[in-house]
């Protein structure tokens, strides 16, 4: 093995979005890692400017087909915020439930189809069908099991049409809820299962003292909103994310890469939430957890899989809830008038925080806009995760070591349509 | 064995997935197909489909697929090559169709555009429009929707394989509205509906949850735009708004384009 190498990734598979990766080793040392995002821009804060109020989580939803409600409801909480008007009760019950539907469908697309053929060194989750059916099968069946409730609550799984400012534009039935729960009952005990099988995965050894950032509640495992904490004494309402963090242009990619101020880095997603929230995870989530060992934290990026099931079981449960203490609202939305302001808006996307900002005048036309997505946050993580990682596996011949290294950047679920605001992989050993 | 295996039997199609200017919401519902996925790559071989493997094969294909809108200098040319490699070019939904959503970039500078979004503009390399993929190169069949239906992708998928044509209705969303009953949200209600010019395929998604079309699957054949924008004039609707109507998911489709801009020069008025 030559110490000069070149390790490249030139289209990143398994990801959403393009995007490469390129790391320089030189005298036998990793000397550069760059994840280069070459997504192309679409200006969404652009051509936000001088649309209306209303559109925005239509708009909006199209940064990204697998997280759509992320952006529809950060977009809405932001315009709420802006008016000054708050959606409670059975509405925001509603609005945690389509967002579970999300993790649900997001996660299991990830677990199953992105991340586990890594782990059993399959191309794909076809080819793991092959040897591994009844796991790809449930896996199918989880995720249809979260889409089925997008499609409920918001007409359908890509670009749901019925999420508005201010709430829904109709509501579902207490028996068209109770409809879903079956299969909810089932998702969860198979996110239990998927939980105990994931744990017998070899997992690499690989831990880094990471910053987690997460949305924090005392009284729920938040997704909808809460305070922007941090394991280092971040402890924020969503309006102040631009005193703590910043946004830098990078020549390598279309996507902007997010630091906290005079720090650097930091880690959002499934890893942070589970390191900050671990005591607000329902019930059955956290027996899983502690049954297949996984502890109360973890720092080992490889085990994201594991967490993501975790959070299935957690998302599961939270809609069961959501479906037995349902009562249909005598409106589907609260009345929502625009005046002018400015308002910030904050959810978990299944991949983490993404936050958004609008000025909006009298009559509700948009001044300006800026949406800041989990993946672009993630980039800093994931380039250094990747100098320490390939530094420690630099045995491995170029092959092995490339598909470890894709392996590391899958487990952020990066979304790299949505941070362009993406994913390609070279190794160079010189 | 699973269909997955069956290297031994005949030989299946070669079915690639390609991406350009786009949110992967297309592409993502062929894996939503969650009960018929496995079926779909029994009957094919899925030989470039990133989202979904490491897996690679090269061309030619028998069927490609393409999502996205042309954006940049290199993706212009990279559609190209992909059509030489094709027997079958679709384009899955409004980007690939009609430009997407990023084109009402067409209607502004997009210098002040990259200077909104970006730091730096001189990393940036980018064309000043959002185009359809038909005007780069021929175009065998197109899926329109934002997203598409996946019921129509497994029918089209299924239809060129078996070299039938895929059946795919060019009429408008208002008819599928007659058809499952629902109450029109437009004559009831005065809500402003972009159902009698848009393109079926949803099932009247959109009035079924009370609110107006807005669009998201483009033109239908031959829409009578002008008799809308009428409507909703006298609906009482500004002309601003119905230029925003028109200028959505699928700005870039030729109707819906003229529509807009009638619109807007109705302004005076």
């Amino acid at each position: 093995m030559t110490s000069n190498r070149t390790i490249k990734v030139d289209y990143l598979a398994r990801v959403e979005g393009e995007g490469a990766l390129h790391i320089k080793i030189r005298n036998g040392k990793v000397q550069d890692a760059k994840l280069k995002i070459f997504e192309p821009p679409r200006f969404f804060e652009a051509f936000l400017r001088g649309r209306q109020w209303t559109e925005v989580p239509d708009i909006t939803a199209r940064i990204c087909g697998i997280c759509p409600i992320a952006y529809q409801m950060g977009a809405s909480h932001a315009m709420e915020n802006a008016i000054g008007v708050s959606v409670d009760g059975v509405l925001r019950d509603l609005r945690h439930l389509i967002y579970c539907g999300e993790w649900i469908e997001s996660h299991a697309l990830h677990v199953f189809m992105l991340h586990a053929p890594d782990f059993l060194g399959y191309q794909d989750a076809v080819q793991m069908a092959g040897d591994h059916p009844d796991v790809v099968k449930m896996g199918l069946r989880i995720k249809k099991a979260g889409n089925e409730i997008m499609k409920l609550l918001g007409g359908r799984e890509i670009h749901p049409i019925n999420l508005r400012i201010g709430g829904f534009y109709s509501v579902p039935t207490k028996q068209e809820l109770k409809e879903l729960r079956p299969e909810l009952e089932w998702g969860r005990d198979a996110s239990i299962e998927t939980a105990k099988f994931l744990s017998g995965l070899e997992f690499p050894h690989f831990e880094r003292d990471y910053e987690y950032v997460a949305l924090h509640r005392p009284d729920e495992y938040a997704i909808l909103d809460g305070r922007l904490i941090s394991n280092r004494g971040i402890d924020i309402a969503i309006p102040e994310f631009e005193g703590t963090f910043e946004e830098l242009h990078v020549p390598h990619s279309t996507s902007l890469h997010a630091r906290i101020k005079a720090r650097g880095s930091y880690l959002v997603g499934p890893m942070a939430r589970y390191n900050l929230n671990f005591a607000q995870l329902a019930d059955p989530a956290k027996e899983a957890a502690l049954s297949v060992g996984l502890g109360e934290t973890c720092n080992n990026p490889f085990k994201s899989i594991l967490v993501r099931a975790i959070e299935m079981v957690h998302a599961f449960q939270t809609a069961l809830d959501i479906v037995d203490r349902y009562s249909e609202p005598a409106e589907a939305a609260v009345p929502v008038k625009p005046r002018a302001g400015v308002g910030a808006g904050c959810t978990e996307a299944p991949r983490g925080i993404c936050w958004h900002k609008y000025e909006i005048d009298n009559s509700g036309t948009i001044k300006s806009a800026r949406i800041v997505p989990p993946t672009s946050q993630n980039q800093g993580c994931m380039e250094e995760d990747m100098l320490h990682f390939a530094g420690q596996n630099l045995h491995l011949d170029d092959d092995e070591l490339q598909w470890k290294c894709e392996q590391g950047i899958r487990n952020y679920d990066p979304c790299i349509s949505c941070s362009c605001h993406f994913l390609n992989l070279t190794v160079d050993r010189g | 064995m699973s269909k997955s295996q069956k290297a031994e039997g005949p030989k299946r199609p070669k079915l690639a997935v390609f991406k350009f200017a786009s949110c992967d919401g297309c592409q993502l519902s062929l894996l939503d197909c969650e009960d018929e996925l496995l079926d779909v790559t029994g009957a094919v071989e899925l030989a470039y489909f990133p989202e979904a493997t490491r897996a690679t094969l090269a061309g030619p294909y028998d069927l490609t697929l393409v999502e996205g809108s042309i954006t940049t200098p290199h993706d212009a040319e990279r559609i190209h090559a992909i059509r030489r490699q094709s027997k079958y070019l679709v384009t899955i939904g409004a980007c690939a169709t009609a430009g997407g959503i990023q084109s009402l970039r067409n209607y502004a500078n997009v210098n002040s555009f990259i200077d909104i979004v970006y730091a730096h503009p001189e990393y940036i390399d980018t064309l000043r429009t959002s185009t359809p993929i038909s005007d780069h190169v021929p175009v065998d069949f197109e899926l329109n929707g934002c997203p598409i239906n996946k019921y129509q992708l497994l029918e089209l998928i299924s239809a060129l394989l078996n070299g039938r044509k895929p059946n795919i209705v060019p009429h408008s969303v208002c008819m599928e509205c007659k058809r499952r009953g629902t109450v029109c949200v437009m004559v009831s209600h005065g809500v402003a509906c972009l159902g009698p010019v848009t393109h079926a395929g949803c099932n009247a998604l959109c009035p079924s949850y009370s609110r107006g079309c807005f669009g998201c699957y483009g033109p239908k054949e031959t829409p009578n735009t002008n008799s809308i924008s009428a409507r909703f004039e006298a609906l009482g609707l500004p002309p601003e708004e119905t230029v925003r109507l028109f200028r959505s998911f699928n700005a870039g489709a030729t109707e819906f384009h003229n529509a807009s801009l009638a619109a807007e020069h109705s302004k005076p008025k």
